[in-house]
């Protein structure tokens, strides 16, 4: 009822290939977006947009990344955090060394020189597949993070090896620093994400979107329809790093301000995304934002909760978090396999027949 | 029933929407609030434990004695951050509404994260033996206090002890120093020190890091049997202290030469070790194990009045030490900012302004209740304050730390240069035009 799509012609291929085609989609994604750029900007506290909505919004890039690696094309990766390093060092050095650069351009070069750092990681992924290549991403993880923390220059010298990231202005209003108003870090986030997401989309609904699906579902059967492993993998990896990329010179950049690469972006980070992906939906872009969302919040709201819901101390609520915390991730997994985005799935299948389920 | 069931369903779900994205509220007229980002989960909850437990105490101590600082009540909160600096940022965004006195990070990582902020906000940030060395330059680090000392003195300190042990700074010439260090940037934080100092003294200096944890050291222990080095210097936290004293044991390395730093030098690095750590030195600025006048109140106002927050045995242990004394500065920092500007509930602005004038004397050791404690003194350029340090020493039979030093100066002519070049670097990258400190 609610739903339906009886009555929606689609008279020409452009209207049948489009982005969203069924009008209540696009309506609900145009005006989902309208909502967070106003709603949050005017009244959210400075708490919601620092600690919640921003990492959000950065780790549904490094989410995408990944989904696109590993939902679109198959190719396991475990070393997402080894990628975001690359991406927020970087943007520490484009930025310290080229200060009258745009802070989007150096977002771009970021995620350019990530990407080329994903490009040589990906190539063993020719090879081998599956658990194994995990192991191979894993070595990425490992060695990006010693070189960051082995060789000063990536480091400006400074004696303990930490990134700050200097203040800089995005035409004219300050962006990043501590003296950056949080809701123009939101907004600009958000902007980031809007392109990104758009593009990722595209992409993957496009010949080379195809082409990765084909990898994913069966490798022998595309290589002998005529797609090319190689090119198609290495071109994976080299986007997916990309988005990695930027998400992590944006956590540097809008959301920490001063990382230690080794620290802020060690392995778990690089679980903490592939759950991310497993949790939201593999193959999903809605599925990257949900997972995003779910295990940024549910740990906060879970503290939050028991702190000042109950009046637990801090240390019991933390334990009580963690017991819960694994449990919900088991419970969605159990309910839902495919991720929480087929639950959305499923409920758009219901609110077509709804309210005559025959 | 089905009602009920909606009903329940209904009030968790209320409470669900309406709490989680509260921030912490706590009145703030006529109360000082103070919020301890606190660690007792996570991979180093053994050492922060004890550390939590002492500022709560310490608070405790005030408000149940003395009705709180000047009779204005403390209000203590504590956030979990599992030493991680992500939950670090996010429990400083929660808690920096309610005014908090000062901010004490409690981890060298969240450190950094805050230096920049606590600037936006104007609350002061105190970090007591850590945090960013080159903070201590007050023209370009306002807010920022790391007195009594820092790494870079303490390495210059314990210089000085291993050359008075040698028979004279000159008999350095020649030996070989190495530096066991947590991979990270609070372990790192020593090496430009040291390095520069085997310039000066000509010693040869080796630099080994051990990642975190550091329960896998097989490979360093291995470098220390090549090289044998004269003396070992370890940055180490957590479980790394105590399994580089057994490691230390197992290459037959003299215990009386493995000299730990402050971070490096509490009973729970060496008791997991057994009898292997006995003779084991570690630097510290404060002495351990007595039963001073602060203690008995402890006891007598907080730990027999059930309010204790860990076991009343354990209060003299190292890094419990460590938790009240960073709340005595800070605390001392409200009551002298009340004091100087006549008020209940200091801002920010006046408890930096007490910070910056801080000068502790005998005297106010005495009062506090920790005799013996030297005399501390900042001022607008230095938020250090340049505190010597001492070196004790573990006695495994006894279980004590017992101080074999006196108090060691630190060589400021060397280490304040390097702290000025280091913050005019950071002034530079972040556009800040440092204070005329006159």
């Amino acid at each position: 009822m609610i739903y339906r799509e009886t009555g929606q012609f689609k008279p020409t291929y452009r209207s049948d290939s489009a982005v969203f085609p069924i009008p209540q989609d696009r309506w609900v994604v145009v005006a989902f977006v309208i909502l967070l750029t106003i709603v949050p900007s005017f009244f959210a506290s400075e708490y919601l947009l620092q600690a919640i909505l921003v990492p959000i919004l950065i780790y549904s890039i490094a989410a995408i990344g990944l989904n696109l690696l590993t939902g679109y094309c198959g190719q396991l990766s475990l070393g997402t955090g080894g990628f975001m390093a690359v991406g927020a060092v970087a943007c520490y050095k484009f930025s310290t060394a080229l200060p009258e650069l745009n802070i989007l351009i150096v977002l771009l070069l970021s995620g350019l020189v990530t990407a080329g750092v994903g490009l040589i990681f990906g190539v063993p992924s020719l090879r081998i597949k599956g658990f194994y290549l995990a192991v191979a991403t894993l070595a990425a993880q490992f060695f990006l993070n010693w070189l960051f923390n082995k060789v000063a220059w990536f480091q400006n010298y400074t004696p303990s090896g930490t990134l700050t990231m200097p203040p800089r202005e995005f035409f004219g209003v300050l962006v990043t620093g501590a003296a950056a108003q949080p809701h123009h870090r939101y907004l600009f986030c958000l902007g980031v994400v809007v392109i990104l997401a758009l593009a990722a989309t595209n992409i993957v609904r496009g010949p080379v979107g195809r082409a990765w699906m084909a990898i994913r579902d069966m490798d022998i059967a595309a290589e002998l329809i005529g797609f090319r492993p190689f090119q198609t993998k290495l071109l994976a990896f080299s986007v997916s790093s990309f988005y990695v990329g930027v998400a992590g010179a944006l956590a540097l950049a809008l959301w920490l301000g001063s990382v230690e690469t080794a620290e802020a972006f060690d392995i778990n980070q690089s679980f903490q995304v592939l759950f991310m992906i497993i949790i939201g939906g593999l193959g999903s872009m809605l599925g990257s934002f949900i997972g995003a969302a779910f295990i940024v919040v549910t740990p906060i709201v879970l503290t939050n909760l028991m702190v000042y819901g109950f009046g637990l101390e801090a240390v019991t609520a933390k334990h009580f978090e963690f017991i819960f915390f694994g449990g919900l991730i088991i419970f969605f997994l159990i309910v839902e396999p495919h991720g929480i985005a087929r639950l959305w799935q499923i409920a758009k299948e219901k609110l077509r027949l709804w309210p005559f389920p025959h | 029933m089905k009602l009920t069931k909606k009903l329940l369903l209904g009030g968790a779900l209320a409470t669900l929407l309406s709490s989680p994205f509260a921030v912490s509220t706590v009145s703030a007229a006529d109360q000082i609030y103070l919020a301890g980002l606190v660690y007792r989960t996570g991979p180093y909850a053994p050492n922060g434990t004890p550390f939590a437990n002492g500022f709560k105490d310490y608070v405790e101590l005030i408000n149940q004695r003395d009705g709180g600082v000047n009779g204005v009540p403390v209000v203590y909160e504590e956030c979990e951050t599992g030493y991680n600096t992500k939950v670090g940022v996010e429990c400083y965004e929660k808690i920096k509404g309610n005014n908090p006195a000062i901010i004490v990070p409690n981890s060298t990582g969240i450190t950094y994260q805050l230096i920049p902020k606590v600037v936006q906000d104007k609350i002061p940030l105190v970090t007591m033996g850590y945090g960013r060395t080159s903070g201590a330059v007050g023209s370009v680090f306002p807010w920022y206090f790391n007195f009594p000392t820092t790494y870079w003195s303490q390495a210059t300190a314990i210089i000085r002890y291993i050359g008075a042990q040698e028979g004279g700074m000159d008999k350095l010439k020649g030996k070989k120093i190495a530096h066991v260090y947590h991979n990270s940037a609070y372990g790192k934080e020593a090496n430009p020190t040291l390095e520069v100092l085997a310039e000066k003294f000509g010693y040869d200096l080796t630099l080994l890091a051990v990642d975190h944890p550091g329960q896998e050291q097989k490979a360093t222990w291995l470098q220390i049997r090549k090289k044998r080095p004269d003396w070992v210097f370890m940055s180490g936290w957590g479980i790394m202290n105590s399994t580089a004293i057994k490691e230390a044991a197992a290459i037959g390395f003299p215990m009386d030469h493995f000299i730990g730093n402050w971070w490096s030098g509490s009973e729970n690095d060496v008791l997991p070790a057994g009898d292997l750590a006995d003779g084991y030195k570690s630097a510290t600025f404060h002495a351990s194990g007595a039963e001073t006048p602060l203690h008995k109140d402890i006891k007598k106002h907080v730990y027999d009045k059930g309010l204790g927050a860990g076991d009343a045995d354990r209060i003299y242990e190292v890094l419990y030490i460590r938790g009240l004394l960073n709340h005595i500065f800070a605390l001392e920092a409200v009551r002298r900012a009340q004091d100087h500007f006549g008020v209940k509930v200091p801002s920010g602005e006046q408890t930096r302004h007490a910070l910056e004038n801080m000068h502790m004397t005998a005297a106010d050791w005495n009062r506090i209740g920790l005799p013996g404690f030297p005399e501390i003194k900042v001022t607008c350029d230095d938020h250090e304050g340049g505190h010597p340090v001492l070196i004790q020493e573990w006695d495994a039979s006894a279980k004590t730390w017992s101080v074999i030093s006196d108090w060691i100066p630190v060589m400021k002519d060397v280490v304040r240069p390097m702290m000025e070049a280091d913050a005019a670097k950071y002034a530079a990258e972040n556009n800040i035009t440092p204070r005329d400190c006159g």
